[in-house]
């Protein structure tokens, strides 16, 4: 019995795939862990089951069609001249239309209502974080409480982070899947972008937009932690890192290579306007030969 | 002559839609010219959006108010219509198949478009000469590129006017030179509308508003 | 004297670069040996290189697209490969200098150089033929176009082996394609060859529109011309509008490099988003210039095999025409994330979604046309059949990313991957498989063997759904493209699966190459009525296969849009009509000759050998100069040698 075998088979694969797929789920964009992704995913979802509902018949009624209005099929009319019907024109003129009128308005309402610009409501005070992309790192500047890091982003659970981005060099994008929101770090522009995250826990950060050779190593970690863990992650820093100056920075950008995660104690006034006027001065010097660039992984002397 | 070589009737677009013939070899080339002239205008379409995008970034440098000299423009822009005019004297004179004033009002079309090539680099060589060369600003980098663009046009027309000119005087009104004639009376007139587009934007716009 | 270059640019040290010339050159010499061999070397020139004759033209752009996607294959299964196993801080076997060129050159062959050839081929062998006209507007032109395309291949193929390409993906975004960033000549590479062929496409573009708007055979009013011709035109003004900002685009990021200005730089006032969005003002209308003739295609294969006439003729064309113009307002839904604002990102969200429309239009159009029908299944059917289901898709993923706030999550994911590869393979390679399958016997007098092609079909889309469906999983868990490698062993089962479906595509691949080949040994057993193996409806059935020179002994006459259809409905005698004379146009070397200096001359200026670029230039002056010497580029048919050919081409079927 050859059929059910081969049921049994789809059926095991299935299974398979579907496990694969839940174990998957526990990071992404469809597992939000904060109000931006979380709308993000309910638009994204608003959006997709309409349309499903929409192209699932059409998908079958052209597999119906095809198979029904085969030339073999004697039961099937054969209408040779049949070109027009003005009923049906106008229907499929129409379904379309309405689906486009919903996901229109849909797409209006929800571009405002989530403009990473607009300050997230909440009755805590917003938290400002500089970023800056480098080759191909990602530095966080904190200037109110004076600190600096690269490659990891610390945040307090349930108070909005109003960042500002920039680049010291190329273009990237700041993205982080399970907080939400995406947006490009321009060099000499700043960009903004507002996140928030409900539950405390490690999210993955990740540049989107190819930089470079490094590019696949420029990654993140956010912690998002109770007011007290964040409060102990800033003594940390401040107690170990070195001082980030406007020196310092420059040379910090002119090393084109992946990282690991580096505190900076202090920061200079102003370094996230140094940082975006700076990439507009000068043309920023390769130092590192492209061939040894994003394969080497080690750190500089000043990096851990 | 085995064609219809009028060349109102060509521009016109006076062949007959709904007749049967087909239409003649002048109409298509001057109608496949027309279209790749519109592309032409595209290119420089988007040579304006840059300009328009970069006009205030001088990166500290200097701008149009401090550079551009509205007399030497409008001498350009007088020898590149009078240009125009004796072209289309020379594109007459070809219907009428009067074979000396269609030479004479083509070398004054070239005379004159020497004499716009001849202010234009001395004004770029004036520029550069002032450190406002292409690399100095993004501002600058569209100026030249987007009036050097229509120079270099220029430039082209007038070799291909060279080449005609000798042509014709081997061979007189052929109904290919008779296309050529078209074609390059068309590509003359399109060069002056985006002159005076430069005029209006760049210059006048760009160097005093 | 040789500027850059050194011998130090070829990769001697690259095994997996090395091996692949050894095998391209292999294979160049053992072909030109062939040629040699065969004493086919006058026969090359006369009857391909220099011709001027459309349909020889189209094949060869179709052959050039062939080649090219072999080409992007290889690319795309070594990036493929690259991703399966450079799992959880495993390295791959490719170094991200090297993986970085392959996926920038996946993209760039397989749009301009793969897709746009396919397309424009089929453009340029079907559709004089379907107006029933004797050739294009400008025949030599068009010689020029395509061999300028080809030289624009044969550039970026050269950056295989001497030097690098581009390390920055298929859109060179600037800063990082300007010098500071990559002071290679990979970036070069790109930028002269895509100029070169972007001229031919644009000459190309010209030449088409001025041949349908002033070309069609007498009765043909617009309103009956057959749905391709229509999408062709659509095609080709999109073309002319859409092409020459790329090239301005090109040209500005050109002057950066060489001439050291501040259009894109960071320094200088440059202003990096005006190439995002100067490129994507191309880009997007490029999208439609591939697939409205892919949906041409479709439109005239389902007509034929359902025994049906279109259905919805008039939407048909209005929802061409509203997908032409709208093709230029939805540009910025490619940059959402540039941080634009609510406005500007709703409006072309919107505007994006609107396309939605005439293109749901034109798939319902497809589905009636099957209703009532007779619908056989041939290979050409089923890529259509596959077309439709595949693309409904990709379109509802399409318009999914067009929401603004789902694009913030989605954006440069391999959701968006998985999108355009779903509605570019779905679209327009299925298009242009179907429309090769369709058009082949009237090109070359025999079918192609219809088992092999339909295995081929099966593997191809059971292939392309396993590539790219886990790459929609992939993008919901936050995976970017242009990963050289990830350290989440999560992602790994689904690469491994797109791996999989990669390999059935290349299954697909062999399977069509043994189709070709096993119909050409086989040609004489599937010639079987290839004036008309299909039952066509449209005028390029009514001429023999492979067609005369001129096309048309007699220009027929279009009374509807299916005219041969109606043709064959009457039974009525052939009226006598005497032959006319036809004025041909003469073979012509300066295409050849262009794309020759074209080659020289880019590969000058890649390398800044610039003598040898500002001689070629002038070669390319001076040739066309000395072509316009000869007026006299036509020759004569008389009533006589026509009568004489068409006694040939009817004795040899």
């Amino acid at each position: 019995m050859p059929l059910p075998n081969a049921s049994k088979t789809i059926l095991r694969v299935g299974a398979a795939m579907s496990c694969v797929w839940l174990a998957a789920c526990h990071e992404g964009v469809l597992v939000p862990k904060g109000p931006v992704g979380a709308e993000e995913k309910q638009l994204l979802l608003e959006a997709l089951i309409p349309m499903l509902m929409v192209i699932t018949p059409i998908i079958l009624l052209t597999l119906w069609f095809a198979w029904w209005f085969r030339a073999g099929n004697a039961r099937a009319k054969y209408k040779p001249r049949w070109e027009y019907s003005g009923y049906v024109e106008f229907s499929i003129w129409m379904i379309p239309l309405l689906v486009i009128l919903f996901l229109g308005s849909l797409a209006w309402v929800g571009a405002h209502q989530n403009d990473p610009y607009k300050p997230l409501a909440s009755n805590r005070k917003p938290m400002t974080v500089d970023v800056v992309a480098m080759d191909w790192r990602w530095l966080f500047i904190y200037p109110d409480q004076g600190v600096a890091s690269v490659n990891e982003l610390a945040i307090p659970v349930g108070t909005p982070i109003s960042l500002r981005l920039t680049s010291a060099t190329v273009m990237n994008s700041f993205f982080v899947p399970q907080l939400g929101g995406q947006i490009y770090a321009m060099p000499g522009m700043e960009t903004k972008l507002s996140l928030l995250a409900d539950e405390p826990g490690n999210y993955r950060g990740l540049s989107a937009q190819f930089s470079g050779d490094g590019f696949s190593d420029m990654h993140f970690q956010v912690l998002a932690t109770d007011d007290k863990a964040f409060n102990a992650w800033l003594d940390h820093v401040k107690a170990q890192g070195a001082a980030l100056d406007d020196a310092t920075y420059n040379q910090l950008v002119a090393r084109h290579r992946t990282g690991n995660v580096v505190y900076y104690a202090s920061i200079a006034q102003d370094l996230f306007t140094h940082a975006i006027d700076s990439a507009t001065r000068r043309p920023v010097a390769v130092t590192a030969s492209p061939a040894q660039a994003g394969v080497t992984l080690t750190a500089g002397p000043t990096e851990r | 002559m085995e064609e219809d070589i009028s060349v109102d009737a060509a521009i016109a677009g006076s062949y007959p839609e709904e007749s049967e013939a087909l239409p003649t070899r002048q109409h298509v080339t001057g109608f496949g010219f027309y279209v790749y002239l519109l592309s032409d205008g595209i290119l420089f379409a988007a040579l304006f959006a840059a300009f328009a995008v970069l006009r205030g970034a001088t990166d500290g440098g200097p701008d149009g108010h401090a550079l551009f000299s509205a007399r030497n423009a409008f001498i350009e822009t007088a020898c590149l219509l009078t240009s125009s005019f004796t072209c289309g004297i020379a594109m007459l004179a070809c219907d009428r198949r009067n074979r000396f004033m269609t030479l004479v009002g083509f070398l004054i079309t070239a005379v004159l478009g020497v004499m716009f090539l001849t202010l234009e680099i001395r004004e770029f060589s004036d520029l550069v000469a002032r450190g406002a060369g292409p690399d100095r600003s993004a501002f600058l980098s569209s100026f030249f590129t987007l009036v050097s663009t229509h120079g270099i046009h220029v430039t082209c027309g007038l070799l291909w006017l060279a080449v005609l000119l000798v042509q014709f005087l081997g061979r007189g009104f052929t109904p290919a030179m008779m296309r050529r004639f078209l074609c390059f009376s068309l590509f003359w007139h399109v060069l002056d509308v985006v002159w005076i587009g430069i005029f209006t934007f760049v210059y006048l716009i760009g160097g005093y508003l | 004297m040789f500027g850059k270059l050194t011998l130090q640019a070829i990769p001697f040290d690259q095994p997996i670069i090395m091996g692949t010339c050894l095998a391209i050159i292999i294979g160049i010499l053992a072909i030109l040996g062939l040629i040699t061999y065969k004493r086919r070397w006058a026969w090359l020139w006369t009857e391909w290189l220099t011709t001027v004759d459309h349909k020889r033209i189209g094949i060869m752009y179709i052959l050039l697209a062939a080649v090219m996607l072999l080409r992007g294959f290889s690319d795309a299964i070594m990036m493929r490969s690259q991703q399966a196993l450079a799992s959880a801080n495993a390295q791959g076997f490719l170094p991200p200098e090297h993986y970085d060129q392959i996926f920038s050159a996946h993209g760039t062959i397989m749009i301009f150089f793969m897709a746009m050839p396919f397309v424009v081929g089929l453009m340029n062998f079907v559709m004089p033929l379907q107006i029933g006209a004797r050739d294009v507007a400008f025949p030599v032109l068009n010689s020029i176009s395509f061999w300028l395309t080809a030289a624009g291949a044969l550039l970026i193929n050269i950056s295989l082996g001497v030097g690098e390409f581009a390390r920055t993906g298929w859109l060179a975004y600037p800063p990082l394609s300007e010098l500071p960033f990559s002071p290679g000549v990979g970036v070069d590479y790109y930028l002269w060859s895509l100029q070169i062929s972007g001229v031919g496409t644009l000459l190309s573009g010209v030449n088409l529109v001025t041949t349908i708007l002033k070309l069609r055979a007498p009765g043909m009013t617009l309103s009956r011309m057959p749905v391709f011709t229509w999408t062709a035109l659509a095609a080709n003004m999109l073309i002319i509008a859409a092409f020459p900002i790329l090239t301005a685009t090109f040209a500005m990021l050109l002057a950066d490099r060489y001439l050291g200005m501040h259009f894109f730089t960071n320094d200088g006032g440059g202003n990096p988003m005006m190439y995002i969005n100067l490129i994507w003002t191309w880009g997007h209308p490029e999208v439609y210039i591939l697939i409205l003739p892919a949906f041409g295609i479709f439109s005239e294969v389902i007509a034929t095999f359902s025994r049906k006439p279109l259905f919805g003729y008039r939407s048909m064309v209005v929802a061409t025409m509203v997908i032409t113009l709208l093709a230029f307002t939805t540009w910025l839904h490619h940059f959402f994330t540039m941080g634009s604002g609510a406005d500007v990102n709703g409006f072309f969200g919107i505007t994006t979604m609107v396309i939605a429309i005439p293109t749901g239009v034109k798939i319902f159009n497809w589905l009636f046309t099957m209703y009532g029908g007779r619908v056989r299944f041939t290979s050409p059917v089923l890529w259509t059949i596959g077309f439709m289901v595949t693309f409904t898709i990709g379109g509802m993923t399409g318009v999914l990313l067009a929401v603004p706030p789902a694009d913030f999550v989605l954006h440069n994911s391999l959701f968006l991957i998985a999108h355009f590869h779903n509605v570019i393979i779905g679209g327009v390679v299925f298009g242009c498989f179907a429309g090769l399958t369709y058009w082949f016997p009237k090109a070359f007098g025999f079918r192609l063997h219809e088992g092999l092609g339909k295995a081929a079909f099966w593997f191809w889309l059971v292939g392309f759904y396993l590539a790219f469906m886990p790459l929609y999983v992939l993008g919901f868990m936050g995976m970017t493209r242009r990963m050289n490698h990830y350290d989440d062993p999560a992602w790994l089962p689904y690469l491994l699966v797109a791996e999989c479906g990669a390999v059935c595509i290349l299954i697909g691949i062999l399977l069509q190459i043994a189709q070709l080949v096993w119909s050409i040994r086989k040609r004489d057993q599937l010639r079987t009525n290839a004036r008309d193996p299909w039952d066509g409806r449209t005028l390029e059935w009514s001429t023999t296969s492979p067609p005369p020179a001129y096309n048309f002994a007699l220009l027929p006459k279009a009374d509807t849009v299916d005219a041969f259809w109606e043709a064959k409905q009457e039974v009525a005698e052939p009226a006598e009509q005497a032959y006319e004379s036809i004025e041909m146009p003469k073979n012509s070397w300066l295409g050849f000759a262009i794309s020759f200096f074209a080659v020289l001359g880019g590969f000058g200026m890649i390398w800044h050998i610039f003598w040898m670029g500002v001689l070629s230039l002038l070669a390319i002056v001076a040739l066309l100069g000395w072509y316009s010497w000869d007026e006299d580029d036509e020759y004569e048919l008389t009533p006589y040698d026509i009568d004489r050919l068409e006694r040939v081409t009817i004795h040899a079927g």
